[in-house]
């Protein structure tokens, strides 16, 4: 009896190996990321430790934010379900550790591409799912309403470990304006400093500024100057060396761009199957085989944009309705006066 | 015999060294892989970003080593000052618990079980955020003494401006070189002679004629600066001129001596109470008065117990100080390990020299204590 049992036991398991052997692609076998996140059932995703808009957890532990929808549509693609993401609150000091070392493999925290972070420290930046730019909040109080009135011996409160302290040393030394700066490990220390008047300006994205002057003890105290002195493309990044899962994080943040451009929206893309134009049947699944040189099967973007919804259905469901920034601004389709802009997926 | 004795510390060695390697191959594998380059080339690179609070000049043209400077003097500073406070502190509280008065000693035992179970973070935060909240903004702050200010973007006082400010620094060394001869003078007096000579009067009397002399003929003259309001614009101030301490570096000083003083006052309680009743009763005897018992009997051989637990709290402390990061003291933490780290991406690198740098202050603290412990050990004759 135990004999039988023994080889009942072996025949299925070889037959399980085999299974896995053939369903398993090419792409799968060259990506050890995809692999290990389809064993793993989740995809693991670095997020910041709060900013509403991008990435900010409710009180229940819900993440939202148009950061958090990149991860959310991977984990769609990959897994075909849009809530199996691991989400880990990341410091800005923290981030690109934490990626290169393999503790996440999507970084989507509100993250500049610049050029010495593409080619120094092992991270590839994927796209930018938000075209932002840094600018100074003061308090209305102060009168201040152009970067112009700030005078010499001005305190700065920002981040470590961001472009920010860079463009602001760039931006006071070549106006020749001394100033304090005063850097801290966390936003939320940031925002209390300022709040608390330690210093007469806060200074990061603007997008960011937006967002925690939602936090402050009484926004409407302070005012966002209109001044931009730096260009800060924000977007996912993932670890050198995969490629597929590359491509994959890639196109899934591609895919919710076009699919806006092309009035698929998470409510209708089921009646876009049977669409005329193949430009969005490619998009819906229902032609081509757009998810084979990733190793996914073809409903892969038909899954993200009905489980997470095209780029404007997140961005009005992150930023525009809670208030934080209304205008799109640069952050429009380049076919309405906007810079989104991204190759075709064909 | 030998061979039983040598082999399992050969081993030993052996799987440390294969433990390192492993370590060391697996890092260089994978940070080739994703095309990191390891070297410390960088430090001479320029760091382009500010630091807020530098003892040495420094701005963003200087390179990443003249940064880690900085970082290190302030992380030096901190604990300078913090080992001073807590031991000032520390031994008054220690004291004041073996008080027969009730109120001090109570009062001094409240104070050290209050402050050290809560959280040194917590603490740090306290003073730093309730701190802030609490102080006036600086059109709005009072003077205190006339010329010093206590507001939320610092403490403000007037600053001294020396002129020949080294003669006056030769003359004061000098005094102390004299003071040094004196006291050796008088004690080999007092072993040959018996004869007892005012050496307190006379070195406080060195101490303050040698510098004055040098005011009356050697050309230092000293003037001072006091901070004056100025408007940024309509309702933001700051005072500009004299001397002006960051808050983030006054609460996380008072937070650090805060908390470390209380292990110190339980290391100077257990030092006095582990003197013998006997020593104390037999010095009494012999006509020795209270102070005298205090400076000759009890102390002398308390030290030696106090000394290796206290050593442990100094190093508690300078290792503590790298909290700093949390309230934006530009520490080495926060300046070396953290921005620089962020825009060079060196991890590793940086990390191996941050905890290098650590090692050494702690080692050359304890080295010190220890050549200390050993200096005022008894020495059995």
């Amino acid at each position: 009896m135990f004999k039988y049992l023994k080889q009942l036991t072996s025949l299925v398991a070889m037959v399980a190996v085999l299974f896995t052997f053939t369903t398993e692609t090419m792409a799968a076998k060259k990506s050890k990321t995809l692999k290990n996140t389809q064993k793993k059932g989740f995809v693991r995703c670095g997020v910041s430790q709060g900013l509403p808009g991008f990435s900010n957890a409710d009180a229940a532990g819900n993440w939202t934010g148009i950061d958090v929808d990149v991860c959310r549509a991977v984990a769609a693609a990959v897994l075909g379900d849009a809530s199996k993401v691991k989400f880990t609150p990341l410091s800005a000091k923290e981030r690109f550790t934490a990626l290169t070392s393999g503790e996440i493999d999507i970084l989507s925290r509100n993250t500049t591409w610049t050029l010495s972070r593409d080619a120094d420290i092992g991270l590839t930046f994927v796209g930018v799912n938000f075209y932002d730019g840094q600018g100074f909040m003061v308090r209305k109080s102060s009168g201040i309403t152009s970067t112009d009135q700030f005078k010499n011996g001005i305190s700065a409160c920002t981040n470590i470990g961001t472009t920010t302290e860079l463009n602001m040393r760039d931006f006071f030394n070549s106006r020749g304006i001394s100033y304090e700066p005063v850097a801290f490990e966390k936003a939320d220390e940031v925002v209390a400093a300022y709040d608390a008047g330690r210093c007469d300006t806060y200074t990061t994205d603007k997008s960011g500024l937006a967002a925690q002057r939602t936090k402050m003890s009484n926004p409407d105290e302070h005012i966002v100057l209109p001044e931009t002195i730096s260009k800060e493309p924000l977007g996912p990044v993932v670890r050198q060396g995969d490629s597929v899962w590359e491509d994959i994080v890639r196109w899934s943040l591609n895919t919710m761009i076009e699919a806006e451009e092309y009035g698929i929206t998470s409510s209708n893309a089921d009646m876009m199957k049977t669409s005329d134009n193949p430009a969005i049947k490619r998009l819906v699944g229902a032609e081509g085989e757009m998810g084979a040189a990733f190793g996914l099967d073809n409903d892969w973007n038909y899954r993200i944009i009905t489980q997470v919804g095209n780029y404007g259905e997140s961005y009005k469901r992150n930023i525009a309705d809670t208030g934080i920034l209304p205008d799109r601004g640069p952050n429009e389709l380049w076919t309405k006066g906007g810079i989104l802009y991204v190759p075709p997926a064909r | 015999m030998k061979l039983k004795k040598i082999l399992p510390q050969a081993i030993t060695l052996l799987v440390v060294i294969l433990i390192f390697g492993f370590f060391t191959m697996n890092a260089q594998l994978n940070m080739e892989n994703r095309g990191i380059d390891f070297g410390y080339g960088f430090l001479s690179q320029e760091s382009s970003f500010d630091v807020q609070f530098s003892l040495i000049e420094y701005s963003g043209s200087d390179s990443y080593a003249r940064a880690y400077l900085v970082g290190l003097l302030n992380t030096l500073l901190v604990s300078i000052l913090g080992i001073i406070l807590c031991t000032i502190l520390g031994v008054i509280v220690g004291i004041a618990r073996l008080s027969p008065n009730y109120l001090i000693r109570t009062t001094a035992a409240w104070y050290v079980e209050f402050f050290r179970n809560i959280p040194l973070l917590l603490q740090i935060f306290f003073w730093y955020y309730a701190a802030l909240r609490a102080l006036p903004l600086p059109q709005d702050a009072e003077a205190i003494f006339g010329a010093s200010y206590l507001t939320i973007k610092g403490f403000y006082t007037p600053s001294l401006i020396w002129e020949n400010l080294d003669i006056f620094i030769y003359s004061v060394v000098a005094a102390i070189i004299a003071i040094i001869f004196v006291r050796i003078q008088a004690k080999k007096l007092r072993e040959n002679v018996g004869k007892h000579l005012p050496v307190l009067n006379i070195s406080i009397a060195i101490l303050f004629v040698l510098p004055l002399l040098t005011f009356l003929f050697g050309g230092v003259n000293v003037g001072y600066e006091t901070p004056e309001l100025k408007q940024l614009a309509k309702t933001s101030f700051k005072f500009e001129g004299g001397l002006s301490i960051p808050p983030e570096l006054l609460s996380l000083v008072i937070a650090l001596s805060l908390y470390t003083a209380t292990f110190v006052a339980e290391c100077v309680r257990a030092g006095i109470q582990g003197v013998g009743k006997g020593q104390r009763e037999a010095a009494s005897s012999i006509g020795l008065n209270r102070k005298q018992v205090l400076n000759l009997i009890i102390m002398p051989q308390a030290l030696r117990i106090i000394i290796p637990p206290t050593t442990n709290q100094y190093l508690n402390l300078t290792k503590n100080s790298s909290l700093a990061a949390a309230i934006a003291y530009p520490d080495l933490v926060l300046v070396f390990a953290g921005t620089a780290l962020m825009q060079t991406g060196k991890a590793i690198e940086i990390v191996s020299i941050t905890m290098l740098t650590y090692l050494t202050l702690s080692l050359s603290i304890s080295f010190f204590m220890n050549w200390y412990n050993a200096k005022i050990a008894i020495v059995e004759k």
